[in-house]
């Protein structure tokens, strides 16, 4: 299980202002909250900085690394800012998030997961647009799948994102995400996932339950990987739960351990 | 006059054949087609724009109200005059080049097209030359533009450019939003407003065209 800590993110009202006023403390903080809570990697995305992207994630990654030692996330679109970030990383290997099957962006990446042996996230998307259904979804991961084998990337550095989208507007979102996952699963079986959870959520009312129940649902399925908030302890307590139920939590260490921090107190 | 009543309530349950059926009376009783949309359709979408914003209502539910109001119109529509269309204002929607997400812009022409408003849906992926080329076919009063990823924002300051450079500029309002933009983005790339979600585009397109 990997969980991307989400909250250095400058579409956060917070986080933007710190960047804006080279608040270090302040994201020294929020970076060692969530290291502290259990966070495999740290997200660092500034791409609501449209007019100064580069020089915040110089900025935002320096200042972070000088807090913590866990890996980043380098999050971005756009090929320049992960470079910007990438080459500024000091302890272990970083996870870029994302690459598309769409042609420019593709090609943009590419070249920076081999130079910094990064791990990386595939979103299930391409020219076409986003996916509807579990068959849409794998057709691109098959396209991606066999390019960035091509690249030389190991299934183990792979991490599929199925796209989640809200179930207010698309009934069936949450169906084909979990078709897709067991469809990756089958075919994939060495890769990983991620997912950006709450989407799904979008527009309803008592999101926090939504999102709860699907986690549980896409771990199920064989999920491995989210991108949230880890500092949630319902939502981390729910997931050390789920590990030890699917009998991936040796002798329920897992679950007793986040029972006597009181993760389960409501 | 009960009627104008239930149809409204109808359209804010989302009960398209309800709202069917209530617009066939009417129609057939001889009433003023301007005055069932006004009196009854939209009505009824004025309970829910409010309702929505105060998180009474959520999205699943307009989109339910937005259906039944759309199956009234489609009763409604061939019957208006040409005086009474006349004076309904044209906004014309699309997200920028890039961006293709439909579910915000999809909430965003159904709650405008309540407030009244000929809506034109240039749909998604929509390139700065195709604004351009519609504003100059659809003679629209506001523009609204919208985008979800944070690559695909810089694609309203360049139609806005472009809309500028072919000399339509003071010809339109434009609104822009979506879940990265900010107030002061807007405003940097010289938007007339910022919109926060679909009912914020519709106050502010219905207050741009009350001043016009």
């Amino acid at each position: 299980m990997v969980i991307v800590g989400e909250l250095i993110n400058t579409s956060r009202k917070a986080i933007s202002e710190a960047v804006d006023n080279k608040d270090a403390q302040y994201i020294q903080q929020v970076a060692r909250e969530q290291a502290e809570a259990g966070a495999d990697f740290i997200d660092v995305n500034c791409g609501s900085k449209v007019f100064n992207e580069v020089e915040s994630m110089r900025w935002l990654v320096s200042t972070i690394q000088q807090a913590v030692q866990t890996p980043l996330c380098i999050d971005s679109p756009n090929p320049e800012a992960l470079e910007a970030g990438l080459e500024l990383i000091m302890h272990t290997v970083p996870m870029i998030n994302s690459i598309t099957d769409e042609g420019p962006r593709f090609e943009a990446v590419i070249p920076l997961v081999q130079k910094y042996k990064a791990k990386i996230v595939a979103l299930c998307m391409d020219e076409c647009g986003m996916p509807d259904t579990a068959a849409d979804r794998m057709r691109v991961v098959g396209n991606l799948y066999v390019k960035l084998k091509a690249a030389g990337v190991d299934d183990d550095d792979l991490y599929f994102d199925p796209l989640v989208k809200p179930v207010s507007s698309v009934a069936s979102a949450g169906a084909e995400v979990l078709d897709t996952i067991r469809l990756i699963r089958e075919q994939y079986p060495q890769v990983h996932f991620m997912c950006g959870l709450s989407n799904v959520s979008y527009g309803l009312p008592n999101r926090k339950y939504l999102n709860r129940l699907f986690v549980a649902q896409t771990m199920a399925a064989g999920m491995d990987g989210y991108i949230l908030n880890p500092t949630d302890q319902g939502m981390m307590g729910l997931i050390c739960a789920a590990k030890t139920l699917l009998g991936q939590d040796e002798f329920c260490m897992g679950y007793l351990k986040a029972h006597r921090k009181g993760f389960y107190g409501e | 006059m009960s009627n104008f009543k239930e149809l409204a309530a109808a359209v804010l349950e989302g009960d398209d054949e309800n709202v069917q059926a209530i617009t066939r009376q009417l129609i057939n009783a001889g009433t003023a087609p301007l005055e069932i949309v006004n009196k009854g359709l939209l009505a009824g979408m004025d309970i829910v724009a409010p309702k929505f914003k105060a998180g009474e209502m959520f999205i699943p539910e307009v989109m339910m109200s937005a259906k039944a109001l759309a199956e009234g119109m489609k009763l409604v529509k061939p019957l208006l005059s040409a005086d009474d269309s006349a004076d309904v204002s044209t906004f014309l929607m699309g997200t920028v080049k890039g961006d293709l997400h439909d579910i915000g812009k999809n909430l965003v022409v159904m709650i405008v097209e309540s407030g009244g408003f000929n809506v034109v849906d240039l749909g998604i992926d929509v390139a700065p030359e195709q604004f351009v080329a519609a504003i100059k076919e659809h003679k629209p009063h506001i523009v609204g533009m919208c985008a979800l990823l944070t690559t695909t924002m810089m694609g309203m300051k360049d139609t806005i450019e472009l809309i500028t450079e072919a000399g339509l500029r003071d010809s339109v309002k434009i609104l822009v939003g979506g879940a990265p933009l900010y107030p002061e983005f807007a405003e940097k790339i010289g938007a007339d407003g910022y919109c926060v979600d679909a009912v914020a585009c519709k106050e502010m397109a219905t207050a741009m065209v009350a001043k016009n």
